[in-house]
């Protein structure tokens, strides 16, 4: 509770003003000056923010693992003698890569999780996503959260300051509240225009991810700026979080963007349980400094296909069109939200899966499985051949419920495609949208979803 | 559920499914500089996390000898039995790209890789590998001045690599002083241990 009486003394609440009314500074420099206040209060800096390249040290509202990361924060946490928590109520343990447990050796590290938490009395969460459970329930703009998980970033779609560390980083924020932050760089990326039919976000950042590199945006962040409302209107929160998540694929550090009126119903409508965090409106200045900035026209965008087995080697469609597959994969963090769910169920609504493909279907969070029961998707998957699954990381990263075997080609709507990503080494994962990957699913190969639209 | 034995966690007595913490046959250096010899294990551009150590292996473990058998897996299933100790990686950019997988480093470590240096390093890798206490220099010119094989002499006190082949010194990006002294001291856990305090405080 020490942030929260800090946020309401007169001193941190006049600091906090005079960096978010800084005209120079990016979304960046703004939400890691205003998370390094205690620090920096005790150094007597408070009135100097911190600017891209600088290292601070920031408070935390929220430190997550999964459990291919809890185990060993647990172990470094045990191994450096800590036994107490900054704060249990803001430390997150999610049970979603291999859930429910695939065999007894995975069995044995959920168990070793739930009796952690159980110790500390720490939030506990089994079967959503972490980033989707985040999204849901957690994250709220300016939002300082880490976690032992690249694609934290996701958080970054509702406006808070989200990035991945290490597990042995994690357990010392457990201990402290506190981690060091490299202020990145930003680069501006302004959206105008509307999709045509058939293209989505995910298309988008499959596109500027082929242009720039995997590492294209390494160390730094990635500032969203809508040309007009709307273009802003066609941009869900959904579409925002697979944005904010695929970010992560060019080495992003954090993938914002403006919180407005439709973060506002979001979170009206899925109400955050921790309440004594200050949501903290943050708007990059009008001089801030920007490495790049650049325009997007969404109506010039193709469906995208990314190419095994790098995350950048992307095409379009047409270049990959008629690559036969063994199976089709919807699902993931990065693409199985409620949305993603509705236009695989419109594409595969009366049709059939082809007879030498497998679909899998697999929604990112509780929430989103649900809300796919009571909207008649999971009958439309069902008849149509598809397997519905329950929420969890299993086949982007091979674990279980949907890996691949020799020689096997799958289409995903998942993270990436590296070499064995999602199983045999000699496996091959072309990524697309959702809806790509379900058309993909009926044909048997890769197949255009505009002919299915 | 919480009177359950608890394996790793609380138990005196871990079960064999869930190793103890290994013994550290090697003391970590404490030390304001440290030279080291080693063989360079050459690789290309984009050797991502999935490359060094696949999921369904560091997820179904704890215990970093373990990790180590997975080492560089998806590039070679071989390379932990091809190592020597001490041996070194150079690679081109990006290396450690994609997963935050904190196992990545540790299996390169216990494997037996004393230092990484590449044109580039992925985010969380570079900070995985100084936590962990894996030595991660970055050279933007490294790649084409090493051959397999080649020997080579870091100093990880100054952030020197001297190719003994061709005599040419090698100046690696500078990093902020706590970090280089989490380095020395073993990575974060065993800078903790000795300091009583994290290196950035």
């Amino acid at each position: 509770m020490q942030s929260l009486t800090q946020q309401n003394s007169s001193y941190f609440v006049s600091s906090m003003k005079n960096i978010l009314e800084d005209s120079s500074l990016t979304f960046a420099e703004k939400a890691i000056s205003i998370k390094s206040l205690t620090v920096k209060s005790k150094q007597n800096q408070v009135s100097k923010p911190s600017m891209a390249g600088d290292i601070a040290i920031v408070d935390v509202d929220l430190a997550m693992v999964q459990d291919s990361t809890g185990p060993l924060a647990i172990r470094s946490l045990n191994e450096m003698r800590v036994d107490k928590l900054f704060n249990p109520a803001r430390v997150l343990l999610v049970i979603d890569h291999t859930f429910p447990a695939a065999d007894e050796k995975v069995a044995n590290l959920h168990a070793m999780m739930r009796s952690f938490a159980s110790k500390y009395n720490c939030m506990l969460v089994e079967g959503s996503i972490s980033h989707q459970y985040i999204l849901e329930y957690l994250a709220a703009p300016g939002m300082m959260i880490l976690g032992a998980d690249s694609h934290t970033c996701q958080a970054g779609c509702i406006s808070a300051f989200a990035t991945g560390i290490g597990s042995t980083e994690i357990a010392a924020v457990w201990a402290t509240g506190q981690m060091w932050l490299r202020v990145p760089e930003t680069i501006k990326i302004k959206l105008s225009g509307n999709f045509r039919k058939g293209v989505f976000a995910r298309d988008l950042i499959l596109d500027y991810i082929g242009k720039v590199g995997e590492d294209g945006a390494n160390y730094k962040a990635l500032e969203w700026t809508f040309a007009n409302d709307n273009t802003r209107k066609e941009f869900s929160i959904d579409s925002r979080a697979c944005i904010s998540n695929a970010s992560m694929e060019c080495g992003a550090k954090i993938s914002v963007f403006p919180s407005d009126d439709l973060t506002r119903t979001y979170l009206n409508q899925n109400p955050r349980i921790i309440k004594d965090v200050p949501e903290i409106d943050i708007r990059p200045g009008s001089s801030a400094k920007y490495v790049d900035e650049i325009e997007i026209e969404c109506g010039k965008i193709e469906p995208q296909v990314c190419g095994p087995d790098n995350v950048d080697n992307v095409h379009l469609i047409d270049e990959l069109a008629n690559v036969e597959i063994d199976q089709a994969f919807i699902g993931s963090s990065t693409n199985g939200r409620i949305e993603d769910l509705e236009i695989a169920a419109r594409i595969l609504k009366g049709r059939k899966v082809h007879k030498n493909t497998r679909c899998v279907v697999t929604p990112a969070s509780a929430k989103v499985y649900e809300e796919a029961i009571k909207r008649g998707y999971v009958e439309i998957y069902l008849e149509s051949g598809a397997v519905f699954t329950n929420a969890t990381c299993g086949a982007c990263v091979g674990t279980h419920l949907g890996a691949l075997g020799e020689n096997e080609i799958c289409i995903s709507s998942s993270s990436r495609n590296f070499v064995g990503r999602m199983g045999a080494l000699s496996s091959k994962v072309y990524l697309a949208t959702p809806a790509t990957t379900a058309a993909s699913a009926i044909e048997g190969k890769i197949a255009d979803p505009r002919r299915f639209l | 559920m919480s009177d359950r034995p608890t394996p790793a966690e609380s138990s005196p007595h871990p079960s064999p499914l869930m190793p103890s913490p290994p013994p550290r046959s090697v003391p970590p250096p404490v030390a304001t500089t440290a030279i080291l010899h080693g063989k360079a294990w050459v690789f290309g551009d984009n050797i991502n996390t999935d490359i060094i150590i696949p999921f369904r292996f560091k997820s179904r473990t704890n215990d970093p000898y373990e990790m180590a058998k997975y080492a560089m897996y998806g590039i070679d299933p071989d390379f932990p039995t091809k190592i020597s100790k001490g041996d070194f990686i150079v690679a081109g950019k990006n290396f450690g790209g994609g997963s935050s997988r904190e196992q990545a480093p540790v299996a390169l470590k216990y494997a037996g890789i004393s230092i990484v240096i590449a044109e580039s390093f992925a985010r969380i890798f570079y900070r995985n590998a100084f936590t962990i206490g894996l030595p991660a220099l970055e050279i933007s010119e490294i790649k084409g001045n090493v051959v397999q094989g080649d020997e080579l002499k870091v100093d990880i006190g100054n952030f020197t690599v001297e190719n003994i082949r061709t005599k040419r010194i090698f100046h690696a990006r500078k990093v902020p002083e706590f970090m280089q002294q989490m380095l020395l001291e073993g990575g974060l856990v065993e800078y903790y241990k000795r300091n009583k305090r994290f290196p950035w405080m």
